[in-house]
């Protein structure tokens, strides 16, 4: 019995929160989530040269080779520091090529992402709820038309692996013919999200796509459980904090039991989420039986914690909660990613029904 | 990562299993099933799986503290439901006390016939106005002579109709500051000036009492610790293996059964399982039921690598009644105009076992308030788990 992470692990959390936390501080967080991409080139690339393009990436192709729950490992620590950038996509456009991908192309694509020489993401959504494998439309053969919804720093990336009908997965790249990218106004500006429409666009198809593509699915609801727990985290933290050094009535606010109560139960509700997550990347790496419904049961659980967690936040901090200078408002919008993307708690919970045979 | 037992443990394992073989369930039936289970008992200490911490010349089985293998013994033994050490709070609570703080006759005289279940014990602690603030107690004990005279109430006595003996705090230096005037000591149940009054419960049974001390009297060395010392001696937890891990186990096995209630709930002609916000209910429990458990594998994990489980532990209870609440409720929603019954009714014709869910609803109240409140559970969390200042305008000496 042992229910721990390994000290590589936790040195691997370390640094990259070290690195996190000289390279991307609160107050150049603020600075690149009010700017224009909600990209930092040079941010991205110091996250590369700490081996994060590359986590899952076998080491034939230039990655460390590790397993899912390192990577998860990787998102919480990001996520707690609410760091911007393409990691998500790129992290799942890397899992998606060693899933499903070709030797050729794991040979050509999989070495540049795990160098950061091309940035990748992913295009799932095609509007309303249809964020599952089962649920895509858009045209299966090599040359892709349609659209594609709530891709995650699309105009960033240089290859997007497009969910096809059936669940089949394809390779596109951004500079082809026939790719046009719309900017929407997403609610989190740490990653930001474009619209993909394509017309006739040559693409590569994955060959054990359809097979994969719930795993696939599965990373990515493992990611955002791992985001969502260490960002849920964060937050008690920067409330416990703010607790312990606002002063109203003559004393610190964190005195009064209506306040130490609220803190209390956040914390009561974010901490066992830790062991949640880590069970379904433990099960998504070596317990494949469980995989797909731990999956399932973290990301509904942990991103509906985070979303409450968030909600409680903006609360304990008072009226400079509310405000956009405060950082809760970063976290609470990440938070809504996290729950929302791929699919909403009570989908993948009506899932976990569904495959507990009920 | 790895859940499973390393090959000592399941070498472990397997002899624990070969015992449980040869005897449980016991193979006569000449005996009462009291004797037999009396019998087990003992010769699972001579194993060396029951009362594993306390010295042989005590009763015990005196082995090496061993979170792992007290796991393990605790899966084995609860898969062929063979019974564990008696429950209670003599074993519990007063056992450990003694054999931390207690004089050498005082553990010859109890502790064994306390861990057989032959004497039982009740705890007098609460008082009518002192409960969340235990140390403002004023039972009195007075010295006169060779025996204390005790004098006073108390309440939320868990058993006392049935104890033996109580092991009592009592005010015994009325100069001293409140900490500090109180002593941890042991009384014969049996004798004139005990009254006990059940206190009836909102499910309709009774658990626990109201105790009337008047002109009690207890030999002068039935002390525990030294005259003022009661508080720290009740402050008093040793390592106890078995004592480690939430009742997160407790949870999954209340969840089954909710699952299995929602299976045979019929609604407009089809299972309630399938209704989408019967379903939603329960797999957001589910969620949260896991999350528990698997803290209970991480705080088994670092106990077993004698690493400060920390703020997890200090979590239990309240995730535990929060859980129970979640679960209770839901059990109330699925039986509909069957909750407008009394706990203990039974419907003639069903095969659900409604009444018990009932009275779950109720206990899950019971439990928030037994033990520290939930809200003084929330003041620990917050004030030794994260760190917060203690509350405003609360003087505590």
């Amino acid at each position: 019995m042992d229910f721990d992470i390994t000290e590589e692990q936790e040195l691997l959390q370390e640094t990259i929160a070290q690195f996190v936390a000289n390279e991307c501080p609160p107050t150049r967080l603020r600075e690149i989530f009010d700017g224009e991409t909600g990209y930092d080139p040079a941010l991205w690339t110091g996250l590369i040269e700490l081996g994060l393009g590359g986590i899952t990436v076998p080491e034939e192709f230039g990655g460390a080779g590790l397993e899912l729950l390192d990577l998860a490992l990787a998102c919480e620590t990001l996520g707690a520091g609410a760091v911007p950038g393409p990691f998500l996509g790129h992290s799942l456009a890397g899992l998606a090529l060693q899933l499903a991908g070709s030797d050729e192309q794991k040979k050509t694509w999989l070495p540049r992402l795990a160098t950061g020489e091309v940035i990748g993401s992913v295009a799932f959504a095609e509007g309303g709820t249809a964020w599952q494998p089962e649920e895509w439309q858009l045209g299966g053969d090599d040359k892709l038309s349609g659209r594609k919804l709530h891709v995650p720093n699309a105009s960033l990336a240089d290859v997007i692996i497009v969910g096809t009908v059936g669940g089949g997965l394809a390779l596109i790249e951004r500079a082809a013919a026939g790719v046009e990218i719309k900017q929407i106004a997403g609610v989190d500006r740490t990653r930001r999200l474009e619209e993909l429409n394509l017309d006739g666009v040559e693409a590569q198809i994955l060959p054990q796509g359809s097979g994969v593509a719930g795993r696939l699915r599965d990373a990515g609801l493992l990611l955002l459980s791992a985001d969502a727990f260490g960002g849920a985290n964060r937050l008690v933290e920067m409330s416990v904090e703010h607790a312990r050094t606002r002063e109203q009535f003559g004393v610190t606010i964190g005195h009064f039991q209506a306040l130490k109560h609220q803190l209390a139960n956040m914390a009561t509700e974010v901490e066992p989420c830790r062991g949640l997550f880590w069970y379904a990347a433990h099960a998504f790496d070596h317990v494949q039986a469980e995989s797909e419904r731990s999956a399932a049961l973290a990301k509904s659980h942990i991103t509906d914690v985070y979303m409450q967690v968030a909600r409680d936040s903006v609360e304990a901090h008072g009226g400079i909660g509310f405000t956009w200078e405060c950082d809760v408002q970063i976290y609470f919008k990440r938070a809504m990613f996290d729950r929302a993307f791929l699919g909403m708690p009570a989908v993948h919970r009506e899932r976990a029904a569904v495959l507990a045979g009920w | 990562m790895d859940l499973s037992y390393s090959e000592e443990y399941e070498k472990f394992r397997s002899q624990v299993r070969t015992f449980l073989e040869a005897h449980w369930p016991p193979k006569d039936s000449e005996t009462s099933r009291e004797d037999q289970t009396a019998r087990f008992r003992q010769q699972a200490i001579e194993a060396g799986y029951l009362a594993r911490s306390i010295p042989k010349k005590y009763g015990g089985s005196e082995q090496e503290a061993d979170v792992l293998k007290a796991a393990v013994i605790r899966e084995e033994f609860r898969r062929v439901r063979a019974p564990g050490e008696v429950a209670g709070i003599g074993p519990g609570m007063l056992v450990p006390t003694l054999l931390d703080r207690g004089e050498e006759w005082q553990k010859e005289k109890f502790v064994a016939p306390t861990m057989r279940g032959e004497i039982v014990w009740c705890q007098g602690y609460s008082e009518p106005g002192s409960g969340s603030d235990l140390a403002s107690l004023q039972t009195k004990g007075e010295l006169v002579g060779d025996e204390w005279v005790i004098n006073g109430q108390k309440i939320w006595t868990s058993g006392a109709q049935h104890a033996d003996y109580m092991f009592c705090l009592t005010r015994t230096e009325p100069e001293a500051q409140k900490h500090a005037g109180i002593s941890y000591l042991l009384i014969d149940m049996h004798q004139p000036g005990i009254d006990v009054r059940p206190l009836k419960q909102m499910n309709g049974s009774a658990d626990f009492n109201e105790v009337f001390l008047t002109d009690v009297r207890t030999p002068k060395d039935w002390i525990v610790g030294k005259r003022g010392e009661g508080w720290l001696v009740s402050r008093t937890t040793l390592k106890h293996e078995r004592n480690m891990i939430g009742n997160a186990e407790q949870s999954a096995l209340m969840f089954a059964g909710l699952v299995d209630l929602a299976r045979k709930t019929q609604r407009n002609g089809r299972s309630a399982l399938q209704d989408p916000s019967v379903r939603q209910h329960l797999v957001e429990i589910e969620g949260r039921i896991k999350a528990h458990q698997y803290s209970g594998h991480r705080q088994l994990t670092k106990a077993a690598k004698n690493q400060d489980p920390g703020i997890i532990q200090l979590m239990n209870k309240l995730n535990s009644t929060n859980i129970g609440h979640a679960v209770a409720k839901l059990s109330i929603e699925l039986l509909e105009d069957d909750s407008l019954l009394e706990p203990g009714s039974r419907l003639p014709d069903s095969e659900l076992d409604l009444s018990g869910w009932m009275n779950q609803y109720m206990w899950s109240l019971g439990i928030a308030v037994a033990g520290g409140t939930a809200n003084i559970q929330r003041n620990v969390i917050g004030e030794r788990g994260l760190g917060l200042p203690r509350d405003a305008a609360v003087q505590r000496s």
